[in-house]
């Protein structure tokens, strides 16, 4: 049987058709997410099987709370316990901060309306690392040290950062640090549960993830007597979520586009919890 | 015949024993291999004293494990090991493998220092942890 160009042309493109459909199909059953996984402990083994898993890790901070050198100390102390943060006194140019605090023209740059109350123009807030949504440090980083997780957490890995201090300079909320100098000498009470750092790598708040993973909120969260509520803001009865849903809170540069996940609730009487 | 040949060969004959005298100072000698001790706490308390992979296996591949390891926990923030055997295990170097490992000389370095390799990983894992 003689085939015409035509019929050949046409026979072809069906089994490019074919082909192609194929492949598009094996596609789409891979990329199928695995079903979900057991995890049920092997007796004798170590593991944790209460990890708590986000979409989109959130905190909302009740500025309401935050009254006291007290309630801030509190906090900040939690974290340079857990985390072996350095201490290099409060005026050193080798300070590293994870959590801090700021005054409220610094916390919320840009929002100087004149006719602001005077006793929230006084106030401190708590600042840290927003893990944005779209983190301009992460863009940043020559070498993908500092990622976005797929919980939303921006994280640092220690081992990949050459100290070049991209992502300093692109964070618009100055919450990252560099290790002038090695920082081992300067932890007062090692915590030897957790690594340190080391001279030359940038760190930041790492939103408790190895804690996370425990199934613990993050210790700031847990030292704040619930002025902090850490949850998944991609899911509608979570705490955060609850709050956001009946409360004005703010975040800080909206404007940047960064979409920071730390939330404020300032001015009001808080989340009222 | 070379001018001066006596001189060239017994200068080469020099030259050869002082290339060749590290292995001629260690003729007969036994190898003196790396011998990792296991002698800690936490391992002496351990019923069965098994790591998270056979001894072959971690002697071989410890250092891509540990990688693997560190952005498996990192990057996509799962922190369970499966092993060959199916047993799971936290990832982390501090409270997986240092609380049993806390010997950082008598372990890690015996080996690391006959094959002439100096990892960074103490700079900021704490070695021996809670000991």
């Amino acid at each position: 049987m003689k085939i015409e160009r035509r019929e050949f042309l046409k026979l072809g493109a069906a089994v490019a058709v074919g082909l192609g459909g194929g492949l598009t199909l094996d596609v789409l059953t891979k990329t199928k997410p695995a079903a979900a996984e057991t995890r049920t402990d092997v007796a004798g083994t170590r593991v944790s099987s209460k990890a708590l898993h986000a979409k989109r890790w959130a905190m909302v901070v009740d500025a309401s709370k935050f009254k006291t050198e007290e309630d801030f100390r509190r906090v900040k102390e939690a974290c340079v316990k857990a985390h072996n943060i350095p201490d290099f006194g409060p005026d050193s140019k080798h300070q590293i901060k994870w959590i801090w605090e700021e005054p409220f023209e610094r916390t919320f740059y840009g929002v100087d309306d004149p006719y602001l109350p005077e006793a929230i123009k006084k106030e401190n807030f708590p600042v840290m690392c927003n893990h944005c949504e779209n983190p301009p440090c992460v863009r940043v980083c020559p070498t993908q040290a500092t990622f976005k997780r797929p919980d939303g957490i921006v994280g640092m890995d220690y081992h990949r950062c050459i100290g070049c201090r991209f992502c300093m300079a692109a964070c618009p909320f100055g919450a990252r640090s560099f290790n002038f100098v090695d920082p081992r000498p300067y932890i007062k009470d090692i915590n030897p549960d957790f690594p340190t750092r080391t001279k030359g790598v940038v760190e930041k708040c790492n939103f408790c993830m190895e804690r996370l993973d425990q199934g613990l909120m993050p210790v700031c969260v847990e030292a704040s007597n619930g002025a902090l509520v850490f949850g998944d803001l991609d899911d509608p009865t979570s705490d955060v979520r609850k709050i956001l849903d009946t409360h004005y809170a703010i975040r800080r540069k909206p404007e940047l586009g960064t979409g920071p996940s730390v939330f404020y609730l300032v001015g009001g009487g808080g989340a009222g919890a | 015949m070379i001018y001066g040949g006596k001189k060239i060969f017994a200068g080469l004959f020099i030259f050869v024993v002082l290339l060749i005298s590290p292995f001629l100072a260690n003729i007969g000698k036994a190898d003196a291999q790396p011998n990792p001790s296991l002698n800690t706490p936490a391992i002496n308390a351990l019923a069965t004293k098994q790591c998270v992979g056979s001894q072959q296996f971690m002697r071989t591949y410890h250092m891509q494990l540990l990688n693997q390891w560190r952005d498996q926990a990192l990057r996509h923030g799962e922190y369970t090991y499966v092993n060959s055997q199916g047993q799971k295990f936290t990832i982390s170097l501090e409270n997986t493998c240092l609380k049993c490992h806390s010997n950082e000389q008598q372990f890690c370095n015996t080996c690391h220092t006959y094959v002439g390799v100096t990892p960074y990983c103490w700079e900021c894992h704490q070695k021996g942890a809670t000991q």
